[in-house]
């Protein structure tokens, strides 16, 4: 629901690292984290990307988003583990002090730029 | 040409919150984001803990809603300081960002206040993805949302750091499993304390007001 908010900063990021001696730079692909367990619908944020790029050195580049699994350390026993649902429960002490390791990420990594 | 970036998309929130966190340090003041679906009884889960905590405890509110002033006004009766913030003014946001907090907090004054209670915008997803320099985070789910809220929404339930069962009175009339909601919410979080409360009846709040005082101690020394 705050995809639109997201796809704001994306591009005001974006904008601020191109480098200010290129002239007429034109952004092919953003390259994204984004982890497993944030809120963010991959559709929306291409949608809202889409819209807000119009006219910018941004418009009809591609997202490439690298989806983060939910990795798990259980702060009792020392385990680590891969979530993919949404049990969070230690499948080995069952009683653990769980910590989130990856899995909420929402970062740019890098752009590139057309030639 | 590839250009290295390496950004959090969030970071301008996360600093806006980070001065947050800062202001309110300087206050002595704890802070609670209070999150919930819409309908869950927030609002009045809120009425009869400020009820309950004053004059002990001095407690401000600030009240988020994509629009209307209803949730301060029912507020303010119970004598504590209250602010509204309405996010239409915004975009209608769906939950309440780091940089809307700040000018609010001012606004209450937070130099008489122990315990500064956000009362976040109605929507089990978006709030919990943003800071805005909380102390704690409490999640409210009522008895007639259904049990696998918490399977449906975990990184609310990921991120809270209290969760309360509102309208347990209503649970004689309905087919809902109290225990099991209780064990789906520890599925995801293990260890989340969960308060079984009925804001209309004003049973179990106890527990909740105990956990509510020792955390306000913990920070302020009051």
């Amino acid at each position: 629901m705050h995809e639109m908010g997201i796809a704001q900063q994306l591009v005001q990021i974006a904008i601020d690292s191109i480098p200010e001696d290129i002239e007429n730079p034109k952004v092919e692909k953003l390259n994204l984290k984004i982890g497993k367990l944030a809120s963010v619908v991959e559709h929306s944020l291409t949608f809202c990307f889409e819209i807000i790029t119009k006219d910018t050195p941004l418009e009809n580049a591609r997202l490439d988003i690298d989806f983060i699994p939910v990795m798990v350390h259980c702060k009792s026993c020392d385990n680590e583990w891969e979530v993919t649902g949404p049990v969070f429960k230690c499948p080995f002490c069952e009683d653990g002090d769980v910590e989130m390791l990856t899995g909420r990420e929402i970062e740019i990594t890098s752009l590139e730029l057309a030639d | 040409m590839e250009i290295n970036i390496q950004k959090r998309v969030l970071e301008a929130n996360e600093t806006e919150a980070d001065k947050n966190r800062k202001f309110f340090k300087d206050k002595n003041v704890f802070v609670v984001n209070m999150m919930s679906s819409p309908g869950s009884g927030k609002t009045e889960t809120l009425c009869k803990t400020l009820v309950k905590l004053m004059p002990d405890i001095r407690v401000g509110v600030i009240v988020g809603d994509i629009c209307t002033t209803n949730d301060a006004d029912r507020l303010e009766v119970t004598g504590a300081k209250v602010t509204q913030i309405n996010t239409d003014q915004f975009g209608g946001d769906c939950h309440l960002a780091a940089n809307l907090i700040i000018d609010s907090a001012k606004q209450l004054g937070c130099d008489d206040l122990d315990l500064l209670i956000v009362e976040n915008i109605g929507n089990l997803v978006c709030p919990a993805e943003f800071d805005i320099g909380e102390d704690a985070r409490a999640v409210v789910l009522s008895v007639t949302e259904g049990e696998d809220k918490p399977l449906k929404y975990p990184l609310m339930f990921r991120v809270a750091d209290v969760a309360i069962l509102n309208k347990i009175d209503l649970l004689p009339y309905l087919d809902f499993d109290a225990k099991l909601v209780v064990d789906n919410m520890k599925q995801v979080h293990p260890h989340l304390p969960v308060f079984e409360i009925s804001a209309k009846t004003e049973e179990g709040f106890e527990p909740w007001l105990e956990w509510l005082k020792i955390k306000v101690f913990e920070k302020t020394g009051r």
